[in-house]
Order: C-alpha cells, then structure tokens, then sequence
C-alpha cells in the first residue's frame, strides 16, 4: 500500500522532474569568455564578425555614430531581450497558479536597465501583427523535456551589436534555456528576414548564485550635448573614417571583418588563405 | 509649369487608382479593434488606421476609412458603445482616411443649439466633422456629406468629450497641408494620421502643399509631446496613419530614417546631381527591407523624388 501510494505521488510530480526548475540569480561576468565584445565598454565600431548581415544591414551600420546615444532620447534606450543577457546577471522566477499549481508564466528580470520579461507558459497565443512591439517582445515558452523552449516576436527594433548593427522589429527569436546543474546555457537564434541572410545562433553560459542579489538600474536623461532640434548623427554613406579599426587592430582581412554569412563557415578561411 | 502640372497629375491619378482598387477589395476585409489605453482603441481594417474613443457622452472617431467598410465599422463600433456617434475628425482629405465620412456622420448626431445651430448645415443631424480648413479645400469633388461640417485654422483646436481634453494640432506643410493630429490627453493616446507610420516611407504629397523638412517638423513635435515610462517604451501611444500601435521608440525609429535620408539626399543635391542621378544612388537602400517597394501607390522611387523636389530650390 505504501508503495502504491509512492508510487502515485511519484507519477503525479513526474512533469515536475520533467521540467527544469530556473529560479534564481544567474551570473556570467564570472565566466567572461564568450561575447565579450557585447558587454560592458561594447564592440569596436566596423566589427561585423560572426553576424550573417545583408548587405542593408551593413550599410546601416556603416553609417552609425556612436553620438547617437548622446542624444537624451536614446541615452535610456533599453537592450531588447535577445541582446540584453549578453550583459550581466538576469533573475528567473516562475508564476503559478496558487490553486492548482499550473505553471502560468516565467518572468526575467536582467541587470541592464532593468528591463523584465514575461514567458507565458499558459498556451496563450500571440497578440495580431497590429499590436504593439516593445524592446522584450512578446514570448511564449514550452518545456522540450528539461529544455525550456521560448519563442518571440513583437520586438520593436533593437540591434544585433551595439556597434550599429539592427535587428528589424520583423524578427523572431528562438529561444533555448538548458540547465546543467548550477549552469545555464542560453542559445538565441534570431530569424531576421530585412537584416539578416540566415539565422543569427548565440550560445551564452552562466552560472547559479546562491547569495547574490541584482541591484538597481535607474537611467535619466540629461543634455550632454547642444544641438540643434531634430539633429540624429550619422555618417553619410563612404564617408565613416573608422570602419577599418578594427581590422587593422587586429590584423584582420577587412573584407573578413565585414561580416556575412559565409564568413562564418571554416571554408571561408580556405578561401582568403587561397587569396593571398 | 508642364513638369509640375504633370507631377501631380501622376500623384492624382496613383491617389484614384489605389483607391479604387481599395474600395474594390475592402468589402472582405475584416474590421478588428485593437484596446489601445483609456478610452481610446484603435480599429484596423483597410486604409488608414481609425481611433475610436468612447464614453458616457458617446462616441468620438478620428478617420473614417473607405466608404465600403462603413457597416462592418458601425458594426465593431456597437461592441464597444451604443452612445451617439458625437465627432469625426479628419486627420488629412485623403480617402483612405475620409472615405467613410457621408456613412458615419450618418449614424450619428450633433448636439444642437447656442452657436452650433448654424455650425453644420442640418443642425443636429448628423456627427460634427472636424478638419482644418485645407481639407475642406482638398476636397471638391467629394459629396456634400462627406466634407467637414467643422473646420479650424491656425494651428490648434481644443475639444472635452468623454471626460478628457482632445488638442487637435495643425503641423504645417507635412504629409499634406492640412494635416491634423489629435492628442487624448487622459488617455494619453496620439493619432498621428499619415505623418507616421510603421510600414512605408513618409508619404509627402507636394501636389497637396506636403514637405520633407515639414514632416521633420511634425515628427519633432511627436516626440516633444510623448512622455514615456522608462527609455522609449510605453507612456504615450502612438495610433499611426497606417501600421501597427506604437510607442515613443517606434517614433524614434521612423523620424531617424527620415532625417538620415533627408540628409543623404541634401548632399547629393549639393553635389549638383540631377534626380536620376539620385535615384541611382539608392540613398534609401538600407531602410529599403523595412519600408521600401517598387509596387503599390507610393514607391521608393516617389519617396526619393517627392524628397529631391522638396528639397530642391524653387526655380
């Protein structure tokens, strides 16, 4: 009888074994060995490298001034929710029903700018086309096994780098959360149909805190610069003296240092060393 | 003078075309209604996009789409108020935002007395039609009732219904001549009519007194007006003339593109090129994937000359 009785306890958490438990702070400055460009002080300008950019994208982003942000309008602009764990820590929580205990909803909250987010989990579908798209977008995940699988859209633009390299507010990302013990693995892939040739794949780890508490992120705008109404800096098209820094900081192809979907692929180093 | 008259010739006849086409297929489109914030919702069916804003006093819509719609409109209307139909407000004379005029101001019903007796010609039958004067002026060829009953000049008009105060704001030489946008000051909801949208370049009708630097203007003054919650997001929304609902970053977005290919084609008109040689150029061509088409009532290619032109001293 005990064991009948264990048993039936045992089968009626079995989606409770099945499915990961994510709460908690989440660290990755302990493990700075992967992205390192996107955080903190950001990625050198003309630094296309690892992104399968069309050619509009990159024309965008050779345009791009790093004045931009000065302006009081954008100085609080947040990271969007495909960009923003590259930051810093994020905290997961879930949201349950008190009575039945169904899994409504996981909530992030991350560091920079202390953007939150919310994955329904509830089967809801996504709003009409026509509905509003903010910088989180509007996410609904489900569990593949212990893999928590999460996917976007509704993204208002944001960027792929903060160097000037967009993502269009068309875009949809794909989502996987893989908890390995006190390690999470986050892989993004973004599917861009107006910037991006093939889908953008991001992988980032961290790790879990015990003790660790992610603290405030206010942001108020202030002119730092006078300028003249309606002023947007940006470079007119062949005239952004910096784009070659960055390869020739690192002695890098420039054609490499463009980006482009063939530049990730290993053929493509086969391909320069054929050219010299 | 023959290079002008045929300019916007071609603006006229693309206008009547595309709307009769529109008016053509919209009788299966679907009217659906989107909560926007407060009292307001916005309804998307075919043409520009309406706002609806309802109350105790009843109901208040800018935009009234395409005349072929206006049952399926009245019909979605009904699920939100069964109060009058008080005022219509014009944001532009285009028809794709007025084509439902003469059906909706049908349906409703104008407070009658005081000064408002000799403001419309059948006294209370009928909503008020609000518009600035330079849409009752674009529009001779529309029916007697489809034209504003009420229209203002200068650059501000005040109105409190339901329980709010409405500013209806005239910009200047914008999308057009007679452009107004309409703030919901409670709701904190702004229709903005064509001067922004989410899914094409800004269209800039020169044949109807419409200008780049105008539309700059005009986007300026969105972003003065909005006050978000935090960085771009939330606080103000934004009901566009075409796309999809928007906030304070979406603004941000479109009145950047504008501004940088304002500028591109301002230093190739310094370098002396012609407008072909603009064209050629591609100014626009990484905006293109977001707003640009070679199809449809407003190219890429209009939007580049429409630019040039604006741009290009008067001879």
């Amino acid at each position: 009888m005990r064991y009948a009785l264990l048993l039936a306890i045992l089968l009626m958490c079995a989606p409770a074994f099945a499915q990961a438990n994510l709460d908690g702070v989440w660290e990755n400055l302990t493990i700075l060995h992967e992205d390192w460009p996107d955080r903190l002080f950001g990625p050198e300008l003309g630094d296309y490298t690892g992104i399968p950019l069309n050619d509009a994208a990159r024309l965008r982003a050779d345009a791009w001034d790093a004045s931009l942000i000065t302006l009081p309008e954008y100085q609080c602009r947040v990271h969007p929710s495909d960009y923003v764990p590259s930051f810093a820590a994020i905290r997961i929580w879930e949201e349950r029903d008190k009575d039945s205990q169904q899994l409504i909803a996981i909530h992030t909250h991350h560091f920079a700018w202390g953007t939150e987010r919310t994955i329904w989990m509830d089967g809801r579908p996504h709003p009409p086309e026509y509905a509003l798209h903010t910088a989180m977008g509007f996410s609904t995940g489900k569990w593949d096994g212990d893999i928590l699988t999460v996917n976007t859209t509704h993204l208002k633009e944001g960027w792929i780098r903060r160097n000037g390299v967009p993502r269009s507010d068309r875009a949809t990302v794909t989502e996987h959360f893989i908890r390995h013990d006190r390690h999470l693995t986050l892989m993004t892939v973004i599917t861009d149909p107006a910037y991006l040739t093939e889908p953008m794949v991001r992988s980032r780890d961290y790790v879990y805190q015990e003790n660790q508490q992610i603290g405030a992120y206010p942001c108020e705008p202030v002119d730092e610069v006078i300028r003249e109404k309606g002023t947007i800096p940006h470079h007119l098209p062949g005239t952004n003296p910096f784009l070659d820094e960055f390869a020739n900081a690192h002695k890098l192809s420039k054609e490499a240092a463009r980006g482009g979907a063939e530049t990730l692929y290993p053929e493509y180093e086969q391909k320069l060393s054929g050219k010299k | 003078m023959k290079r002008k008259i045929t300019g916007a010739f071609i603006i006229v006849i693309a206008v009547a075309a595309f709307t009769f086409a529109q008016q053509n297929q919209n009788l299966n489109v679907e009217v659906h209604l989107l909560p926007v914030q407060g009292n307001v919702y916005m309804l998307v069916g075919a043409g520009g996009n309406m706002t609806v804003q309802v109350g105790k006093d009843g109901v208040l819509l800018v935009d009234t789409q395409f005349a072929a719609l206006s049952p399926k409109i009245l019909a979605a209307i009904r699920t939100l108020s069964t109060g009058p139909i008080r005022y219509i407000i014009n944001t532009h004379f285009h028809a794709d935002h007025t084509g439902g005029n003469a059906n909706l101001r049908k349906a409703g019903s104008t407070i009658a007395g005081g000064n408002v007796s000799f403001d419309i010609r059948d006294a209370s039958e009928g909503a008020q039609i609000i518009a600035h004067e330079n849409v009752m002026n674009r529009m001779p060829a529309a029916p007697t009732d489809a034209l504003p009953t009420s229209t203002y000049i200068g650059d501000l008009k005040k109105l409190f219904f339901n329980g709010e105060g409405i500013e209806i704001i005239h910009p200047s030489a914008a999308h057009t001549d007679g452009d107004s946008i309409v703030f919901f000051r409670r709701s904190d909801v702004i229709s903005t009519g064509d001067i922004f949208m989410t899914n094409s370049y800004p269209i800039i009708d020169l044949a109807a007194g419409g200008s780049i630097q105008g539309t700059i203007d005009a986007l300026n003054r969105l972003v003065d007006m909005i006050i978000p919650v935090y960085g771009q997001e939330g606080g103000t929304l934004l009901i566009p003339g075409h796309g999809r609902l928007s906030d304070f970053g979406d603004l941000l977005n479109f009145r950047e593109m504008t501004i940088i290919i304002r500028d591109r084609i301002q230093d190739l008109i310094k370098k002396g090129m012609t407008l072909e040689q603009v064209k050629a150029a591609r100014p626009t061509r990484d905006y293109d994937p977001l707003f640009g088409t070679n199809t449809g009532f407003w190219t890429t290619d209009m939007f580049v000359e429409a630019v040039y032109k604006s741009l290009s001293p008067k001879k």
